[in-house]
């Protein structure tokens, strides 16, 4: 039995931003792994919920007329997975979603859900931060849409007014196109898992296979919200890839992020396996990318 | 014999695999309070107010209780068997709510409400005014002159000091050329983690209180409910329904005193406590962390020549087991690798960590550990082979235990060790891992274990039970020893259809519900027992009701008795074969004799008077990737002689589970306390890293079944044994692996990092500038 003040259902946009409007106080709920886990231990206890779990308009992938890849913000992570234009476009965020705790929080959670929440280890945090994706809020006033890195602003706070709901996340045809990433969590087990360290990172290789043309790295977990790391990226782009090029690119992590010590892991250990993390995933994303480091 | 050796389908299955079978939720009657417990939030102090005005306001909100409400008994909470021997009775150092605040999460208060919502919001309300005192929760520390102290009987903490002298140490260690390897294991607090978090139920019914509790043990917690609220044991009816596991959680008094308590301060309506998991991990038991110091000197030869060993076991705030489980530790170790000269001391010690109680193995996983660990490094430091140098020592063939009067009546080490090096192909493996020298390098380790089956000459080992013959030929049996998810009724039926001679372990209707009213008096289900135990006593009952049933066929048939024999289902006559009656047929008839009717029925105990050894291995294959700090298991392998196996199937369900608990045990699990304040951070299954499925390889379990003597089933333990060899496996496969002897489980990525660290595997030379 949950301690719940009250629950309204929203069934469309318009009514969530309606009902946001009316309980300036309540949460709102999608699948709920999180809210009522937080209910649960009495952190979010006795609070009012607006749920946006019923609008189905937020399911689907799908590519809008922009040729942005379209995700809905309700869409699960079971669904994500198999989604043929996410394997075909994003792979690598179809399978950083898949680590996500067990099946059935990955059939109830979603990636609106992963997001809003705000929190660094969320595991497709890294993977949209390292492919760019935008953040579709709607307002009383319409549609705004945010670059992920603006969209986190803090630990556990998002950029969402109080008038808004998060309906969809976009990644532009210029960030997917012709692109190819890797995701490595790191945990303590392989199931039921929140990561010590995330790191996502993709490749655009030139035709013959020879450079670099663009990569782009952002990790989980080594700071207070998911990060870019513009050094590594600096060091890899345009260069030939090589398995000291590899070293060098991981080796530069360590100006670009910043890990904390805590009881769940030493910072000498998250910078240690973000090193190690970040030359297996770029190795890989080369690899699914058509290429091998000489 | 051929109703026991079998693999039958479990007797519940049907209704654990359709969501019938009744745990004590399912049959909580409808009104029941509910019981919310305020944990205390300092490690140690004294509970100086409660203020429960805010608490007692909230709509719904019954009655709150706090810890100067209580009766100022002192009572102890171990689910050992009474003794009448005052010497022997276990230490009583707890109330039901606690003023002397000994652990981050003792329990000082109890809000009671109409529903969980309130409970919960009443709990919250309610403010404690603390006088804190300094706390300590490491046990050699909490020894030290001027430590925090816990209980006032106990100086320095200590709760007890036991010893053992054999040979003389100081002597034989003069020998000269002798090798010694001097080293330290730690081993920590883990939790059991039981599918079925802790509950119960209580009520008033005619003056008494009737307490239905997921438990192991109903006959004794009968007797604990009565010490704890100053009642006579005979007012206490308590009724264990089935239960989602215990592991020895479940074999200590938890919470049903506090839950008889409440209902007696509601007018007697029903109140339930259900503990959280959250609660489970830090309010219920542990499993004791022991270090040990291991010294031991060799000869060149891989001859051990003298062993010293003392172990510091850390039993936290309450005494619950107490010293025995570092008792039985300690008292493996001249035994699993018998020395002449030996020195070993054993100290159990107050902390300020939840209490440790029992768990599966009892000290054995920890001591396994230990000594596995020390053996293997006794092998490298001489340059033998560890297995040559565990076939030189470990136990042989009629070494005899004149205190349990245990015998090794075969080679049993050496020949678990034999056939689980041949299923996982050891020496090929062995010589082909040690060319490995890059980033990921294998390796292959191996660890056996010593164990016995029940607590003979330490406690009462007593074991009754009841069969009835009904009125369809079929056996309605009935005994203390509890079925918790192990498989023990359908171990029960197929004993009992063998010593009766029914048709099928189907004719047996075990009564899985036990009700201490009702049921024989048993002890309940702990140690390895079980099926030892209640082998004794279902020969023996089984005996006299063939005897009431052919005594009874003789007046129908006209046969001698002795000329009779019961097979099948069916009286026969034994010189030719030729069926007489059927058990129903002579049911129907004695009951509904107009001239002698008669219920058919037998009762009886059997007190046990004998133990006996049982022993194993494990070998483990692990790939170690060195600079991601991960080891993967790829291969394990248990070999057990536990008797002759009474379900083969069940037998290797017990060994798989036995083996995830080992195999996290050695890599991941672990309560952490914070230093800094005495609380426990990871009390919850996401960040106690207990193993998934997705952590295990293939588990193999594999026999060798070598009768037990002494059992009428020729039959011995196993329900504790797997767990107990698999960390030190995995430990020595990593050593193996990378040439790192790590000192203390779990081995997880954190501890690898330090440690190849340490051994200059892996080099981060950033860290070197930072410096």
């Amino acid at each position: 039995m949950y301690d719940m003040k009250a629950l309204y259902e929203a069934l469309s946009v318009e009514d969530a931003i309606a009902l946001r409007i009316e309980h300036p106080e309540a949460q709102i709920i999608a699948g709920g792994s999180d809210v009522l886990v937080q209910m649960r231990e009495g952190r979010r206890a006795g609070k009012e919920l607006i749920s946006i779990y019923m609008i189905d308009a937020l399911r689907g992938v799908s590519i809008d007329e922009a040729e942005n890849l379209r995700i809905g913000s309700l869409t699960s992570f079971s669904h994500i997975t198999r989604d043929p234009l996410i394997q075909r476009y994003c792979n690598v965020l179809g399978e950083a979603v898949d680590q996500v705790g067990s099946p059935q929080i990955r059939n109830v959670g979603t990636i609106g859900g992963n997001t809003c929440n705000g929190v660094t280890s969320a595991d497709s945090a890294s993977t949209l931060h390292a492919w760019e994706a935008i953040v579709e809020l709607t307002g009383r006033g319409g549609v705004r849409r945010v670059p992920i890195k603006d969209f986190y602003i803090k630990a556990g706070t998002v950029d969402i007014k109080p008038d808004e709901i998060q309906t969809a996340i976009l990644i532009p045809k210029a960030s997917y196109e012709n692109t190819c990433g890797h995701y490595i969590k790191y945990g303590l087990r392989n199931a039921m898992e929140i990561a010590t360290l995330g790191c996502s990172v993709n490749v655009r290789l030139s035709a013959d296979k020879q450079t670099i043309e663009r990569c782009r790295i952002a990790y989980g977990v080594a700071g207070p919200v998911p990060m870019r790391c513009p050094s590594a990226e600096a060091v890899a782009n345009g260069a030939k890839p090589t398995k000291a090029l590899a070293r060098d690119f991981a080796r530069a992590v360590l100006d670009d992020i910043n890990p904390r010590d805590s009881w769940r892991a030493s910072k000498a250990f998250r910078q240690h396996i973000a090193v190690e993390m970040a030359k297996r995933a770029l190795a890989e994303s080369v690899k699914l990318a058509g290429g091998e480091l000489a | 014999m051929n109703k026991v050796g079998r693999s039958e389908i479990r007797v519940d299955a049907f209704d654990k695999a359709t969501g019938r079978t009744k745990y004590y939720e399912d049959r909580m009657p409808a009104g029941a309070l509910y019981i919310r417990i305020k944990h205390a939030e300092i490690a140690h102090g004294f509970v100086r107010r409660v203020d429960t005005a805010a608490a007692v306001a909230i709509p719904g909100v019954v009655k709150v209780l706090t810890c100067f409400d209580v009766p100022e008994i002192d009572f102890p909470t171990a689910g050992h068997p009474w003794s009448m021997d005052p010497g022997h009775q276990d230490v009583a150092d707890r109330r039901l709510l606690n003023r002397h605040v000994r652990y981050w999460g003792d329990d000082v208060a109890v809000v009671i409400a109409e529903n969980e919502v309130a409970a919960n919001q009443g709990v919250r309300a309610l403010k404690v005014e603390y006088e804190e005192l300094p706390f300590v929760i490491d046990a050699q520390k909490a020894m030290e002159p001027g430590a925090p102290q816990l209980h006032e009987r106990f100086p320095n903490n200590i709760l007890k000091h036991t010893d053992i002298r054999k040979g003389d140490y100081q002597a034989a260690i003069q020998e000269p050329g002798l090798i010694c390897v001097d080293k330290w294991y730690d081993t920590p607090t883990v939790q059991h983690c039981h599918i079925e978090n802790f509950g119960c139920y209580a009520y008033e019914e005619n003056g008494r209180i009737v307490v239905v509790s997921s438990t192991q043990i109903p006959h004794i917690i009968r007797r604990a409910v009565g010490q704890a609220l100053g009642r006579p044991w005979a007012d206490i009816e308590i009724i264990k329904p089935y239960i989602g596991g215990g592991f020895g959680n479940k074999q200590d008094v938890l919470y049903e005193p506090l839950c008889a308590w409440c209902t007696t301060q509601v007018g007697g309506r029903c109140v339930r406590l259900d503990c959280a998991r959250e609660e489970t991990f830090v309010s219920n038991r542990v499993r004791h962390a022991i270090r040990f110091h291991i010294i031991t000197w060799l000869r060149r030869d891989g001859t051990i020549v003298a062993r010293k060993v003392d172990c510091f076991s850390n039993q936290g705030a309450y005494a619950s087991h107490g010293h025995s489980i570092v008792a039985k530790a300690m008292g493996s170790f001249p035994q699993h690798y018998p020395c002449d000269n030996m020195e070993c001391d054993a100290y159990t010690v107050y902390t300020n960590r939840p209490a440790a109680g029992a768990m599966r193995g009892y000290g054995m996983p920890q001591a396994s550990f230990a000594d596995e660990s020390n053996i293997e490094d006794c092998a490298r430091a001489i340059g033998m082979d560890s297995y040559e140098f565990r076939k030189k020592n470990v136990m042989p063939r009629g070494f005899h235990d004149a205190f349990t009067g245990n015998t090794n009546y075969y080679d049993t080490y050496r020949e678990c060790m034999a056939k689980g090096a041949a299923y996982i192909d050891f020496e090929r493996k062995k010589k082909e891992f040690a060319n490995d020298t890059g980033d990921i390098r294998r390796g292959i380790g191996l660890a056996t274990f010593w164990y016995n089956t029940a607590v003979y000459p330490i406690s009462l080992e007593t074991s009754s039970n009841r069969m009835l013959l009904n009125l369809d030929g079929t056996v309605t049996f009935q005994c203390g020893e509890t079925e918790i998810g192990q498989g023990a009724d359908t171990a029960y039926a197929q004993m009992v259809a063998e010593a009766v001679g029914l048709a099928s372990y189907r004719d047996v209707r075990v009564k899985s519900c036990q009700d201490t009213d009702i049921t024989p008096t048993g002890l309940g289900a702990y140690a390895s027992r079980q099926t030892y135990v209640a082998g004794f006593s279902i020969r023996q009952t089984a005996d006299i009701l063939r005897e009431k049933i052919l005594k009874y066929a003789n007046e129908v048939t006209r046969q001698a008795v002795g000329c009779m024999d019961i097979v099948d289902g069916n009286i026969i006559r034994k010189e030719d074969g030729i069926i007489l009656m059927s058990l129903k047929e002579l049911a129907m008839t004695a009951q509904y004799n107009p001239v002698h009717s008669e219920h058919i029925t037998a009762e009886s105990t059997y007190t046990i008077r004998n133990n006996a050894f049982s022993f194993g291995c494990t070998f483990a294959e692990v790939e170690v990737d060195i600079p991601m700090c991960k080891v993967t298991l790829k291969n394990i392998v248990n070999v057990h002689d536990c008797g002759r196996l009474i379900n083969p199937a069940l037998a290797a369900a017990q060994v798989h589970g036995g083996m995830s608990m080992g195999i996290g045990y050695g890599l991941s699990e672990q309560l952490i306390f914070d230093e800094k304040t005495g609380k426990p951070l990871n009390g919850n299954l996401l960040d106690y890293k207990l193993s998934t499925i997705l952590d295990h390889p293939h588990l193999e379990a594999e026999f060798i079944e070598n009768p037990e003597p002494t059992s009428p089933f020729g039959t011995k333990a196993l329900g504790e044994p797997p767990v107990c060899s698999c960390a030190p496996a995995i430990r020595n496969a990593i050593l193996n692996a990378t040439g790192v002897a790590i000192d203390h489980n779990p081995i997880n990525p954190h501890v690898l990092f330090a440690e190849f660290s340490k051994a200059g595997l892996i080099q981060d030379d950033w860290r070197e500038e930072e410096k």
